[in-house]
């Protein structure tokens, strides 16, 4: 009964699409009449948004592969001179620039399982229909369109000494368990902040696991249900399986977020105590912003870069389809 | 249905502690802590912390500009994206699979990493203005009203989302309009748009939170206590004694101007993301 034969990865078939041009549509288009004033309104339609990616994208993101190797500063009567490779020797000889590393690993880590597998469950709650399906739909996603700002404020508050978790850690142990100062705490620090990240962002996935969920055709459960399998047998053989996509959009879109921390870090505690919590992002703007020191900046923001194309085409390869 | 409440409750705590903490006196709020009072409007309630909150900052200026510069990103990144989006998927445009791919791989590209050097350009960038009869030139974005809006207009999940759900919709409806003699304007305005609300209500989800909620962006940009939104107000609460209660309401009042909208349109938001929009 173990051994049903159901398939691995279940496909749910693409619908036909009967208004599918035939295949030589592209050669028959170029001697349509017409031809020429449709190209051109395809691109007056395409034009603004590219543009717009073009000026806002594009160009700033190889301006910061360029400005990383100058001299260059917001505000400043200096003409931008070519450095070299300064800019990155100065960074990797700075130990707080490892400490970040080591912190974004380390909240990344943590994060992505955690807070994908609650993401998962609450979907596994919300995905049947019953009475006040939507209620708890709503209340699950409230934390998200709560800005992550105030959000951190909230928290901030919370988190105090003399706060409201440690209150209800005190209550809930009738006074045995005397909370920390949670946020400044070196070794509580970086804990407190992943749990109200995870608080805030685990609705989002949530919902992108529910569309998943969605997207597994009902036939398979109740052919699974005829063989009599048992519910975790269902979740192993057929919720799994069916969720391949959703798993590496769900891995990718948290891991991203967790390497690019910053508002939590700014609002709460700037990078302290002892830059427990500081991050790679936190590090950039701190240079380019209250620094202005454009160019260390964009050092900072390509080496960022970098590391979330590795952490992505590494991911990529992990949860490569397996034929 | 247990574990439902639970994460239930977990989700919303801190969300009712705010929201009943901006009604009561500092002291109230510390004394209420060690007791199920922390949550329930109980005791000295007031709007008393409200008023104090607009005395101390410019409250109704920032929520005026917040809801401006996210309405109009809004209202401009929907049509800007859809357009794109239907150009794409409906029509035979010569290199649009290049363009496509171009656009997705902005996808990986994080904000943060942008953010500075985009300071940089944003501050070089010419800008004309209207000056009764003569139009200005000027250089340099810093401290605008634009430079919050338009580098957030185009979007590459936008156009994924509306491109996504433009594949659902069946292309003889284009080929009908054709028939009738339709341009592909009118097509986008008539046939296809009015069908895509799940697809614009997810877009306008997607594109007003970030607007609404965008921080590290306006305080990089925005010097000028008239053009600063709401997060930015933050700060103010810090700068002298801070009253918590005071702080607990600005962060309501901040807060469920959003959850309220969320609220309506919630079901078409999870419809459509849950329908068409990512399935990865």
């Amino acid at each position: 009964m173990a051994t049903v034969p159901l398939p691995t990865r279940p496909r749910v078939p693409d619908a036909p699409n009967p208004a599918l041009p035939p295949s030589n549509a592209k050669t028959n288009a170029r001697r349509r009449p017409g031809f020429r004033r449709d190209q051109l309104s395809g691109w007056g339609m395409i034009a603004p948004a590219a543009v717009l990616l073009l000026a806002f994208v594009f160009i700033p993101a190889i301006l910061g592969f360029g400005l990383a190797f100058t001299n260059a500063r917001l505000i400043s009567p200096r003409p931008v001179e070519f450095v070299g490779m300064d800019n990155f020797a100065r960074l990797f000889m700075d130990p707080t620039f490892y400490r970040a590393l080591l912190n974004v690993a380390y909240f990344t880590v943590v994060i992505v399982p955690v807070q994908s597998g609650l993401a998962l469950v609450m979907a596994l709650l919300i995905n049947k229909k019953f009475r006040g399906v939507n209620f708890f739909r709503t209340v699950y996603f409230l934390p998200v369109v709560t800005s992550m700002v105030v959000v951190s404020l909230l928290w901030l508050f919370m988190y105090r000494k003399d706060g409201l978790i440690n209150e209800i850690l005190s209550t809930v142990s009738f006074g045995l368990i005397n909370g920390p100062d949670w946020l400044g705490d070196p070794n509580t620090a970086m804990p407190a902040i992943i749990i109200l990240s995870i608080w805030q962002a685990a609705g989002f996935h949530m919902i992108i696991w529910l569309a998943g969920l969605q997207g597994i055709s009902g036939e398979l459960y109740e052919a699974a249900q005829l063989d009599g399998t048992s519910r975790w047998q269902q979740f192993r053989y057929v919720t799994w399986p069916g969720l391949f996509h959703t798993r590496s959009l769900v891995l990718v879109t948290i891991t991203i977020q967790a390497l690019g921390l910053f508002d939590q870090i700014s609002v709460m505690t700037q990078g302290g105590p002892m830059d427990s919590t500081t991050t790679i992002v936190y590090e950039a703007v701190r240079s380019g912003y209250r620094q202005q020191e454009t160019s260390y900046a964009s050092a900072i923001s390509l080496v960022f870069f970098v590391l979330v194309l590795i952490v992505s085409a590494v991911q990529r390869y992990l949860t490569r389809e397996k034929d | 249905m247990l574990v439902r409440v639970l994460f239930a409750v977990v989700a919303a705590f801190p969300i009712v502690f705010m929201l009943v903490s901006s009604l009561k006196p500092d002291q109230q709020i510390f004394g209420d802590m060690s007791s199920l009072a922390a949550f329930l409007p109980v005791g000295n309630i007031s709007f008393d912390n409200y008023a104090a909150v607009f005395d101390r900052v410019p409250a109704a200026r920032f929520l005026l500009n917040s809801v401006g510069v996210s309405a109009v990103t809004v209202v401009l990144g929907i049509f800007v994206n859809s357009l794109c989006a239907f150009a794409l998927s409906r029509m035979q445009v010569k290199g649009k699979k290049i363009v496509f791919t171009a656009i997705l791989a902005t996808l990986i590209v994080p904000f943060q990493t942008l953010a500075l050097p985009l300071v940089w350009w944003v501050n070089q960038l010419p800008y004309f203005e209207l000056n009764g009869f003569s139009l200005e030139f000027s250089k340099g974005w810093l401290d605008t009203y634009q430079v919050q809006i338009i580098p957030f207009i185009a979007n590459a999940f936008s156009i994924y989302l509306y491109h996504q759900y433009f594949e659902s919709i069946p292309k003889e409806l284009d080929e009908a309009a054709r028939i009738d003699g339709a341009g592909w304007f009118k097509i986008y305005r008539q046939v296809v748009m009015p069908l895509a609300g799940p697809a614009t209500a997810t877009v306008a989800i997607l594109t007003f939170l970030p607007a609404w909620n965008s921080y590290l962006w306006p305080l990089m940009v925005v010097q000028s206590e008239e053009l600063r939104p709401v997060m930015i107000g933050i700060q103010y609460f810090f700068q002298l004694n801070v009253s918590w209660g005071e702080v607990m309401a600005y962060a309501s009042l901040i807060t469920v101007p959003v959850v309220v909208l969320f609220i309506a349109f919630q079901r078409s938001f999870v419809n459509s993301i849950a329908s068409s929009g990512v399935k990865g």
